[in-house]
């Protein structure tokens, strides 16, 4: 068993794991953040993007241990407040889903995608950096399109340099 | 995935003193490669060492032609490197298409080379390069160091510290993607330097990366794509599985060598 300790979207946690346990199982089972998705086994589909100290990684390829001491944020702690992050909504104003299981995943690797280029973006870049990230319904279009218009709203904001 | 006893290592010496009291411990640094074999049970290691805290592995030097970068240096961060980009530009090509950004934020060179996945793309690089690898006890050629598939000189708690080669006067680097994993099925990659023209080939070889000298030898005397018009490989020493037969990679690997010295040369 380890200790772990980490900040989840802005709160201290601490817990006693299983070393096995990843980080996805972690954020799910023990704080109950439901929203991170496990959407495959192989580490390919990216359901499970979450942000460790700033990047976009996948949750599920990463063990609790070995994020110990990080700061995590989830889509659970995206939106500063009750309203919508510009990319949820942009997403949401876009219907950027369909049956929207991947949804979280997509979402926090768009707002990584956007920090990554502040010169801006453009559909073949976002098409090429959502490499990571599947959609089963193949709902990329308004996916696509949600993308490149929150990364619109999202430049206007400031909110494009890295945390 | 199987039970597992996870360590962080402090420094190179407390990670060896931990590989040294454990059953069967490996050591794991970005874990892209790892961690997704143990959730399969394809691996199953009782100790797992984490170097990401180790200090001192990480950080790209660049001093003329002479190119250093520390083991835990991540692919994100190569491919953002701008002093690789402009000494090598061929390898910030690569590290940008390895795998997703997601993948890139954690996997990490050290890793890479370490594991020698028959399919990764850093060893062309590192062999076509004639790089050195830096280990916890030795400086090992690239030569020397891949020895097979999955199987590298080191010894079993030796750690690599850094990879460190002489720029090329010219590189070029391309693959052709397994339109399902994404994994290289043929990359090769091209350098041409003061040591003469190297051509290393990954993802189609039975025993990983190899250097074409057929094509080598085409090149020294001509560095253009057109010199290996009718050129061939033999497809003996190659994979063949349910994604290429080895007469479709051998082909494979003179069609890549073609774009990558174009690219090189343009």
């Amino acid at each position: 068993m380890s200790d772990v300790s980490m900040v989840v979207n802005g709160r201290k946690v601490s817990g006693n794991v299983e070393d096995r346990t990843l980080l996805v199982h972690y954020l799910r089972e023990h704080l109950g953040l439901t929203g991170t998705h496990v959407g495959c086994d192989t580490s390919q589909c990216g359901a499970c993007v979450v942000h460790m100290d700033g990047k976009a990684i996948k949750s599920c390829s990463i063990l609790a241990a070995q994020a110990s001491g990080s700061e995590i944020t989830t889509i659970e702690g995206l939106a500063p407040g009750a309203e919508l992050h510009p990319m949820q909504a942009a997403f949401k104003e876009h219907h950027g889903l369909q049956c929207g299981f991947c949804t979280p995943g997509m979402i926090m690797t768009a707002v990584d995608m956007v920090r990554r280029h502040p010169e801006g973006l453009d559909e073949k870049t976002v098409r090429n950096d959502l490499e990571g990230n599947i959609c089963r319904c193949t709902g990329y279009h308004n996916i696509v399109q949600a993308i490149l218009s929150g990364s619109k709203t999202m430049a206007g904001t400031g909110e494009t340099k890295a945390a | 995935m199987y039970q597992t006893n996870y360590h962080r290592a402090s420094s190179l010496e407390d990670a060896a003193k931990l590989h040294s009291g454990a059953d069967e411990a490996k050591y794991v640094s970005g874990g892209m490669t790892l961690i997704p074999a143990m959730k399969t049970r394809l691996s199953a290691p009782s100790d797992l060492i984490d170097l990401r805290h180790v200090e001192g592995l990480k950080g790209i030097r660049v001093s003329g032609r002479e190119v250093e970068i520390g083991a835990a240096t991540t692919h994100a961060d190569i491919a953002q490197s701008k002093e690789i980009e402009s000494a090598c530009p061929a390898l910030h090509y690569m590290a940008n298409h390895i795998g997703d950004p997601l993948v890139r934020h954690m996997g990490t060179i050290g890793g890479s080379v370490a594991n020698n996945d028959p399919a990764q793309d850093y060893p062309a690089a590192l062999l076509a390069m004639d790089a050195t690898i830096v280990t916890s006890k030795r400086e090992v050629k690239a030569d020397a160091f891949f020895t097979g598939l999955f199987e590298t000189a080191l010894e079993e708690d030796e750690i690599v510290t850094a990879v460190k080669f002489t720029a090329p006067e010219k590189c070029g680097y391309e693959k052709f993607r397994n339109p399902a994993s994404r994994y290289a099925m043929t990359g090769v990659f091209v350098a041409k330097g003061a040591g003469g023209v190297r051509v290393a080939v990954t993802g189609a070889g039975e025993n990983g990366v190899f250097r074409a000298k057929e094509l080598e030898e085409k090149l020294a005397s001509d560095f253009s794509a057109g010199a290996l018009d009718g050129a061939t490989v033999p497809s003996s020493n190659l994979m063949s599985d349910m994604h290429a037969s080895s007469e479709y990679r051998a082909n494979l690997v003179v069609v890549m060598a073609k774009r990558a010295v174009a690219k090189a040369a343009g």
